[in-house]
């Protein structure tokens, strides 16, 4: 009797709603193909073949006289990018600009996180958590867009510093770097107050008790745990850094980056196959760098 | 772990000093969008509520503005429908692949925006899948495409702190799948859902870059607006203008989910 009912259940209710609803209870197969489909169809075709489609397209060329697509197989777009001297310069540039804003971020980032999940009380953690958010979500043209009243000639840095005898940095890689480190910082506090909030106070209170000073429980306690969110964090920092443009293209002045070269390969000239041969750099970097700290579990912290 | 006194206040100030570097060119945006100056200069040379009512009045921010609109409520309808589904498929069952979805969905707002943005470009333009080429639905297409992480996110953040116990009872007690999602599951996930719908929408609103190479001639949202008249002489108080706009459009949906769910890190972004 009761093995009836239960089986009867979800049957129960009559109507095509009913038999249909017992049907996928008994599949839970067709109930996840069903659910999984949809998201994967679009995530497949419209995001994975176009990456994939860029890759092909990095093997075409254009040519010089008609400006026409062709679409036989070449290396040349690589060759050009692996040996021309402004590309390799632009490569190392832009690389060496968004290991500064990682590092710079790191160092702001430990602080920062530690006070918020262990020194602040609940009230002004939550306070400060939705301070990092709130422009976290700012547009990025703008947040890059408000630089530049900051670091122009007489402008906001320049006023702030004139009375201490400094003038702010104006355009350049420096403002650069400033800005880059501004635009993404919120992606690295979220993950570092986030690593600081698992860490279990007990651990730091068995440190201190074993002898440790605050020190050396940072260096042996703290940073090793820590670590992983760091890193989690340190792939938005990097990533996004390298590629950016806009606010290289605000903030830069003369000073140039991968993005900016890609940017004008694409929209520019209209050097599709260059400017895709182009963004593998930074593709190719991005995914050397997962690869790198995929050893510390950051990446199931995304 | 015992901090001193003096610890504690550098990490104070510390924190401050971060925030203010984080606030202060906002607030100089803001307050530049009443600056009488037509450059952006500072200190202010008087206040004028004149640049606000010259955007309000203009034909090409009004329809930028509509556009926006338009490619935000599109976009974040499909994202939420994806996301959604994704979230349930990965939240309640076990399947091979599992673990690397949640790196499959952030991986459009983890790569460069560039990257995404050439590669759709290349896509619209050379391989035009299913007659799309560059327009409004391409633009579309890219925003939903970044959408969806943040949906999920929030969704799946929901769905593991809820047991699945409330759902067994409710087809225990007979009701069929569809009023036990009516019923149960819906109810439990709403506030995550609109969460991520939101935030969803505030992504969208803000893009530049992704739209910036899928739109083609004649598609202008807000941030290509602002873009576009970055380059122009004189067009500084308007651009203070506009950017102040989108500066309270973001901060708008955060605060809200923060009210009313809150439970994703990052809002889903990360």
């Amino acid at each position: 009797m009761t093995s009836t009912t239960l089986d009867a259940g979800p049957a129960s209710s009559a109507g095509p709603a009913g038999r249909l609803s017992a049907f996928l209870f008994r599949h839970p197969r067709l109930r996840l193909g069903g659910l999984l489909t949809p998201p994967l169809l679009w995530l497949v075709v419209a995001y994975l073949a176009s990456l994939l489609a860029l890759f092909v397209t990095a093997f075409w060329s254009v040519d010089s006289f008609t400006g026409a697509l062709n679409r036989q197989l070449t290396l040349e777009n690589f060759q050009e990018v692996l040996t021309t001297a402004v590309y390799r310069n632009l490569t190392w540039q832009t690389l060496a600009v968004a290991l500064t804003v990682t590092l710079i971020s790191a160092l702001v980032a430990l602080p920062m996180g530690f006070y918020m999940a262990k020194v602040a009380s609940p009230r002004m953690r939550a306070l400060l958590l939705l301070a990092i958010l709130t422009p976290l979500w700012a547009s990025y043209l703008v947040k890059a867009y408000a630089w530049r009243g900051m670091v122009s000639p007489s402008g906001v840095l320049d006023w702030l510093l004139g009375p201490l005898g400094l003038t702010g940095p104006g355009f350049g890689v420096v403002a650069v770097i400033l800005v880059e480190t501004y635009l993404w910082l919120p992606y690295m506090l979220l993950a570092t107050y986030a690593g600081f909030e698992r860490l279990p106070n007990s651990l730091l209170e068995a440190s201190g008790d074993l002898g440790a000073s605050n020190g050396r429980t940072f260096r042996s306690v703290v940073l090793p745990m820590v670590l992983p969110a760091l890193v989690a964090g340190s792939i938005f920092t990097f990533s996004l850094t390298m590629g950016d443009y806009i606010a290289v293209g605000i903030v830069g002045g003369k000073f140039q980056t991968l993005g900016t070269a890609i940017y004008a390969n694409v929209a520019g000239s209209a050097n599709q196959p260059l400017g895709a041969a182009l963004s593998m750099i930074p593709v190719a970097i991005i995914t050397i760098y997962l690869l790198l700290v995929r050893r510390t579990g950051a990446l199931s912290e995304l | 772990m015992i901090l001193s006194r003096r610890t504690r206040i550098v990490l104070g100030s510390v924190v401050a000093l971060v925030m203010a570097f984080v606030y202060l060119p906002l607030a100089v945006v803001v307050m530049s969008s009443f600056n009488t100056s037509k450059t952006f200069t500072w200190p202010m040379e008087g206040f004028t509520t004149y640049w606000w009512t010259q955007v309000a009045a203009s034909p090409g921010f009004r329809d930028a503005l509509v556009t926006s609109v338009t490619v935000g409520l599109i976009a974040t309808a499909i994202a939420l429908v994806l996301g959604s589904l994704l979230s349930f498929a990965v939240a309640r069952y076990q399947w091979f692949g599992r673990s690397s979805i949640s790196f499959l969905v952030v991986l459009p707002i983890a790569l460069p925006g560039i990257v995404t943005g050439v590669a759709l470009q290349n896509a619209f333009v050379n391989f035009k899948p299913f007659g799309i080429s560059l327009g409004l639905a391409a633009v579309v297409i890219g925003h939903a495409t970044f959408c969806i992480v943040v949906v999920y996110n929030n969704v799946i953040a929901r769905l593991r702190r809820t047991s699945t116990s409330f759902e067994e009872a409710s087809m225990d007690l007979g009701a069929t799948t569809f009023q036990t999602f009516r019923y149960v599951t819906f109810p439990a996930t709403r506030s995550a859902l609109v969460a991520g719908a939101l935030l969803a929408f505030g992504l969208s609103f803000d893009e530049i870059i992704v739209t910036q190479f899928t739109a083609g001639a004649g598609v202008e949202t807000l941030p290509i607006w602002i873009f576009e008249n970055l380059a122009r002489p004189n067009q500084a108080p308007v651009v203070n203008v506009v950017a102040t706009l989108l500066i309270l459009a973001a901060i708008v949906p955060v605060w809200l989910t923060n009210r009313i769910a809150g439970d994703a890190a990052g809002g889903g972004r990360l």
